[in-house]
């Protein structure tokens, strides 16, 4: 059998005692200037704090925000609403309407069909990025930034105006 | 008395009054930034250039504040209360020499307000009603919490006062007089060579032991950490100011610092020598008595504020202490040590005498 009592897996175990404290300890003082030493040593310490708006921490490169609807390098949409993203999306977040392409609208729409309204929930949303895997067009992707607070519930219901990407943003399309 | 004495009285305890409560002031500024530097974060550096303004927004925020005044039998008593503690901390002030004489228009002008032959006594007279103002307000908010932190101030401010007083009796056998001035000016200098041993003439040099007592006690005197008993959030919510709300509150924080601020400049001037530095004969015989007394009183600031700093330094050093250890150490350990502390440098002084 395993001796437990000396049992350590951390490798930090410490056995407690309660020894009578010697003259030195009970003076108190010479433990009090040891601590104010340790004290004064982080006063002078490079201080950890990441001023916020000036300063951001950086994320990791695969970190998931929220989500972008792709333009392609002409500015047209890509999605073509085949509602793969929602039916992957565990948390059902998403949700869309489709239309069909007239013709003179080949500038806005990638594909024939695309997508009329589409909404995600960002209260519902895991930040899995299951949608951005099952997307056969690279059309949704997660980026780094955060969905910003709101006052309302209604808010975080992201629509087309929040979620495709910004005209002048095409330039920078290389995903 | 002449008219030039009133100005002179008016001007320096108008410049006091201004001083403190500008320190007062940056204190609790500072209190804020050294917090965070022990705590390895920045502090508050958005108000003004690096948060230097941020004394103004918080005095802003605090008269802005609803005035609250609870269900109480006593509304005078609860306004009374803070009023009380804010005076008795700033009446301490005036018997304080800031410097040596400075000569203006050809007077002698010595920098402090009242230069009273039982200083120390009055000093101690005033800090003693100090408790009154925690008391009233505490017990005048009828509320079970402030009564509680009442309670614990007013018997931890009287046991410490016992151990302070009696810390303070050795000092004054050693130097043989009550006036704060006359303590500083025995401590001429840095070292005494007059003796038989060159010694140091600063009194923490002479009375060590008294001065540890001394600076315990005024820690308990100021109810700050580790015995802010009176006020420890982690148990009384906010202990005797828990009612109080707007500026009444503000004047019991206000207060709390200034006292750190006088006990901090009775330190320095009962243990550090106050205006005396080391080299200050060459100075004053170089370059003329005036600056040296201005370099003396800059000397004597740089004591306080460090002071102020070394308080809040122990602050985020060491924990609160339980009220059981608060009573043992004042009357089992500090009482005790300050009899033998009295009872050693009168032996030491009688063999001296012979």
């Amino acid at each position: 059998m395993a001796d437990f009592k000396s049992l350590s897996l951390s490798g930090r175990k410490k056995d407690v005692s309660d020894k009578d404290m010697t003259f030195m300890e009970k003076l108190y003082l010479p433990a009090i200037a040891k601590g104010m030493g340790i004290t004064l040593r982080h006063f002078f310490k490079p201080k950890v704090t990441i001023q916020y708006p000036e300063q951001k921490r950086e994320f990791s490169p695969i970190f998931r925000g929220r989500h972008i609807l792709m333009r392609d390098e002409n500015g047209a949409e890509r999605c073509t609403a085949c509602g793969l993203c929602a039916l992957s999306c565990p948390a059902e977040a998403i949700t869309m309407t489709s239309s069909e392409r007239k013709k003179g609208e080949e500038h806005l729409y990638r594909e024939e069909k695309y997508a009329d309204t589409y909404e995600i929930n960002m209260l519902r949303c895991i930040f899995c990025g299951l949608c951005e895997e099952a997307c056969p067009k690279e059309a949704i992707f997660l980026t780094q930034d955060m969905a910003p607070a709101d006052y309302k519930r209604e808010g975080f219901i992201y629509g087309k105006e929040k979620l495709v990407m910004k005209m002048e943003d095409i330039k920078s399309n290389t995903k | 008395m002449d008219l030039g004495f009133v100005i002179e009285k008016s001007a320096i305890i108008l410049v006091i009054f201004a001083i403190t409560m500008l320190i007062a002031l940056y204190s609790t500024f500072g209190e804020r930034v050294f917090a965070s530097y022990f705590q390895d974060r920045l502090g508050p550096n958005r108000a003004g250039p690096g948060g230097l303004l941020q004394p103004l927004a918080d005095g802003v925020k605090m008269f802005t504040k609803e005035d609250f005044i609870p269900e109480t039998p006593n509304k005078f008593l609860f306004i009374f209360g803070p009023f009380l503690f804010m005076t008795t901390a700033l009446i301490t002030s005036s018997v304080i020499p800031w410097g040596d004489t400075l000569t203006l228009f050809g007077r002698e002008v010595k920098l402090q307000a009242a230069d009273i032959n039982v200083a120390i006594l009055f000093v101690f007279g005033v800090v003693s009603i100090g408790v009154y103002g925690i008391m009233l307000g505490g017990w005048a908010s009828n509320n079970k919490f402030s009564l509680l932190g009442a309670v614990r101030a007013s018997s931890q401010m009287i046991s410490y006062e016992v151990a302070m007083g009696l810390s303070i009796i050795a000092v004054l056998m050693m130097t043989g007089t009550l006036s704060l001035r006359g303590i500083v000016e025995q401590q001429h200098g840095f070292i005494d060579w007059s003796g038989n041993i060159p010694w140091f003439s600063w009194n923490v040099f002479k009375q060590p032991v008294a001065f540890i007592i001394f600076l315990v006690c005024a820690f308990a005197e100021t109810n700050r950490t580790p015995f802010d008993l009176p006020e420890c959030e982690s148990e009384l919510v906010g202990g005797y100011h828990t009612e109080y709300s707007s500026m009444k509150l503000g004047f019991y924080l206000f207060a709390e610092y200034i006292n750190m601020f006088i006990s901090s400049a009775l330190i320095s001037l009962l243990f550090f020598g106050g205006f005396n530095y080391p080299g200050m004969d060459w100075v004053a015989h170089n370059l003329g008595g005036n600056l040296a007394t201005l370099v003396g009183v800059g000397v004597m600031f740089t004591k306080t504020l460090f002071g102020i700093f070394f308080y809040m330094w122990v602050r985020w050093t060491v924990p609160r202490f339980r009220y059981d250890q608060l009573m043992n150490l004042g009357w089992k350990i500090l009482i005790p040590l300050a009899i033998l502390n009295i009872l050693i440098t009168g032996f030491v002084i009688i063999l001296n005498g012979n």
